[in-house]
């Protein structure tokens, strides 16, 4: 199923959510909505299963119009941030749910219905828990309880918001290695929303970013960390370092100290230099682009965390290899091993 | 519980409040009643069954019973919808109609009688079209019905609507994606995860009806055997100096009711198991 989405338009009062966005997914494809709270994703998600209504715009499955059809009709499986589980149901009667409200035209008979269920069950892991009630169950058995179900009408779309939102750091990260899993085996054209960059690049095959009720950026987990596309995402994935920068006549300037930098044809004026943490590389001082003094230095993992305050008056963090110990007091060098300038201030 | 746990409670105050509960209800609620029983047991038991056997008793019973309930059931069905509406929409005048439903608590009962009897009477604005219908309320049975349900509708609207308050709107979306029509979600989400809210508040407009006198009375016309209630039968025989007449009706209606009460608390039990707590 392929899903597309033209211009879409979404306003909550003078507040607009969704402000123009066009997005192709492609058939079975496992696509991340990622972006900071208020950026319209869980919006336009809701948009697609038809549990909202655009202002304007187009949504079409398949090339055939879905804003025609309410969300009943629809046939996408939707997985909520709080499960919505039917908490008077078993977990069995919750996946079966689909399965006995059909139309009795096309409704399986009780022993199919069973068996269905018994094989989805079987799929998330947990038959051994068909016959508790969902306030029995921890919060990662609900969410897989809560995808089972939803799986159930056999869906041609599947839509999760923020389906790992609410569970602890340990089982989110096991959760996530499930669900790219799962979707390798039944291989139905998914969504998802998250505000968790390290879940959208971890599981998505592509990444929307959207801020604002704009998509900022289309592209692989790899294509939106190694080249972001605008200031925004550059901020948003990985930690960046960012400094306002002055450019002018080819040169780039911190406040008054020109770095060296080299400018591919941006227009003069207020800019914003965007660094990776751990692209910047430590010299002796007077070396590099950048000086400055060592203010405080944490160690943890694989690497060393360091405060350092530039000459220029800015204060950035950077994370250096620990094979060279830096303490606080330190005057050091540093050199971007790659970075990025956007015209803006 | 172990001496130890006992002493390390960590919520002070147990013996303190669990002394003063027991003795409150004592002296509020069981030695009032405790005494209605023995003063019953001055009276034989022939002398009690032919009391209770009596035609009159007997109707009283059934109009009182009978008419309570019947009286709950269309306030659980139209409580439900306010609380349905109030809880869902936004539209002007909610918090009006949401403070109206308290009216039938606060308003001296003997004011409702009144009003609902000049309302319902053969000359009173809704009395006379009902009359050219060819249905007259105010003076018969009916009107103990109509009675009945003015008083009982803000116990069913204040158990149901903090539950439904509770329930998330989400889980209607989820029904609604998983293919159910409005009607089947209704049917097979909404109402079972209200059902135990739904049974007390049916349980409580019983009770209440059960015991209503002050508006009843008014409107009944309180003819023996027809439309005559329990309790006014009661006041009745007391007027009469007969005690044990009253005692022995009294305890019936409180058996009754304790008998009803505790049923549907059963089964609001049994509703609520299947719904544990989140």
């Amino acid at each position: 199923m392929t899903i597309e989405v033209r211009n879409l338009v979404k306003k909550f009062g003078s507040f607009a959510a969704l402000d123009g966005v066009d997005l192709k997914v492609d058939n079975g494809e496992l696509l991340a909505l990622l972006g900071p709270s208020g950026s319209g994703k869980t919006t336009l998600l809701r948009i697609i299963a038809g549990l909202d209504w655009p202002d304007s715009g187009e949504v079409s499955f398949n090339g055939e119009d879905a804003l025609a059809q309410g969300a009943r009709e629809r046939h996408v499986g939707f997985v909520f941030q709080h499960y919505a589980l039917f908490r008077h149901m078993t977990v069995f009667e919750n996946v079966a749910f689909g399965l006995r409200v059909q139309p009795r035209a096309v409704r399986r008979d009780e022993a199919t219905i069973r068996a269905r269920v018994k094989d989805l069950l079987d799929l998330v892991q947990l038959d051994w828990l068909a016959d508790r009630y969902p306030s029995q169950l921890s919060g990662g058995q609900r969410q897989r309880i809560a995808l089972a179900r939803a799986l159930a009408i056999e869906p041609r779309i599947l839509l999760l918001d923020e389906p790992f939102g609410a569970l602890d750091a340990k089982v989110r990260k096991e959760l996530r290695k499930w669900l790219r899993s799962l979707h390798h085996e039944i291989n139905v054209t998914s969504i998802f929303v998250t505000h968790d960059q390290e879940e959208a690049l971890e599981v998505a095959n592509r990444v929307v970013v959207m801020d604002k009720g704009r998509i900022e950026q289309i592209g692989s987990p790899n294509e939106v960390y190694e080249s972001p596309a605008t200031a925004f995402v550059h901020g948003f994935i990985g930690e960046s370092i960012e400094l306002p920068v002055h450019v002018a006549d080819g040169v780039v300037r911190l406040g008054s100290r020109p770095l060296g930098l080299a400018v591919d044809g941006l227009a003069s004026g207020a800019s914003r230099l965007f660094v990776r943490r751990h692209d910047m590389q430590v010299g002796p001082a007077g070396s590099g682009a950048f000086e400055g003094a060592v203010q405080h230095v944490r160690n943890f993992g694989p690497v060393q965390r360091a405060e350092v305050a530039l000459f220029g008056g800015e204060t950035i963090e950077i994370d250096a290899p620990r094979d060279k110990e830096l303490r606080a007091g330190d005057r050091i060098g540093l050199e971007p091993r790659r970075y990025r300038i956007f015209a803006g201030g | 519980m172990s001496a130890i746990a006992a002493r390390r409670r960590t919520l002070p105050g147990f013996g303190l409040t669990m002394g003063l509960t027991l003795s409150w209800l004592s002296i509020i609620i069981l030695i009032p009643l405790a005494g209605l029983f023995l003063k019953s047991f001055e009276i034989s038991p022939e002398q009690f069954w032919n009391i209770l056997s009596s035609r009159r008793t007997l109707n009283a019973l059934r109009v009182s019973f009978g008419l309570a309930f019947a009286a709950a059931c269309v306030n659980l069905v139209m409580g439900s919808i306010i609380v349905w509406a109030l809880v869902r929409y936004r539209f002007p005048g909610r918090r009006l109609f949401d403070a109206i439903v308290d009216v039938p608590f606060a308003l001296p009962t003997a004011v409702a009688g009144v009003a609902l009897t000049s309302l319902f009477a053969e000359k009173g604005w809704l009395g006379a079209p009902l009359a050219a219908l060819g249905i007259k309320v105010a003076f018969t049975p009916v009107g103990i019905f109509v009675a009945m349900i003015f008083i009982g509708i803000p116990f069913v609207v204040r158990t149901v609507q903090p539950v439904l308050q509770d329930l998330d709107p989400e889980i209607e979306e989820a029904a609604g994606s998983l293919g159910a029509s409005r009607w089947q979600t209704i049917i097979r989400v909404i109402l079972p995860s209200l059902a135990p809210a739904l049974l007390t508040g049916l349980a409580l407009a019983f009770a209440r009806a059960v015991g209503e006198y002050g508006s009843v009375i008014f409107i009944a016309g309180n003819l023996p055997n027809v439309s005559e209630i329990a309790p006014l039968l009661i006041v009745i025989r007391l007027s009469e100096f007969r005690y044990a007449d009253a005692t022995a009706i009294a305890v019936i209606m409180l058996v009754v009711s304790f008998v009803t009460i505790f049923a549907v608390n059963r089964l609001q039990r049994w509703a609520q198991n299947r719904i544990p707590a989140r």
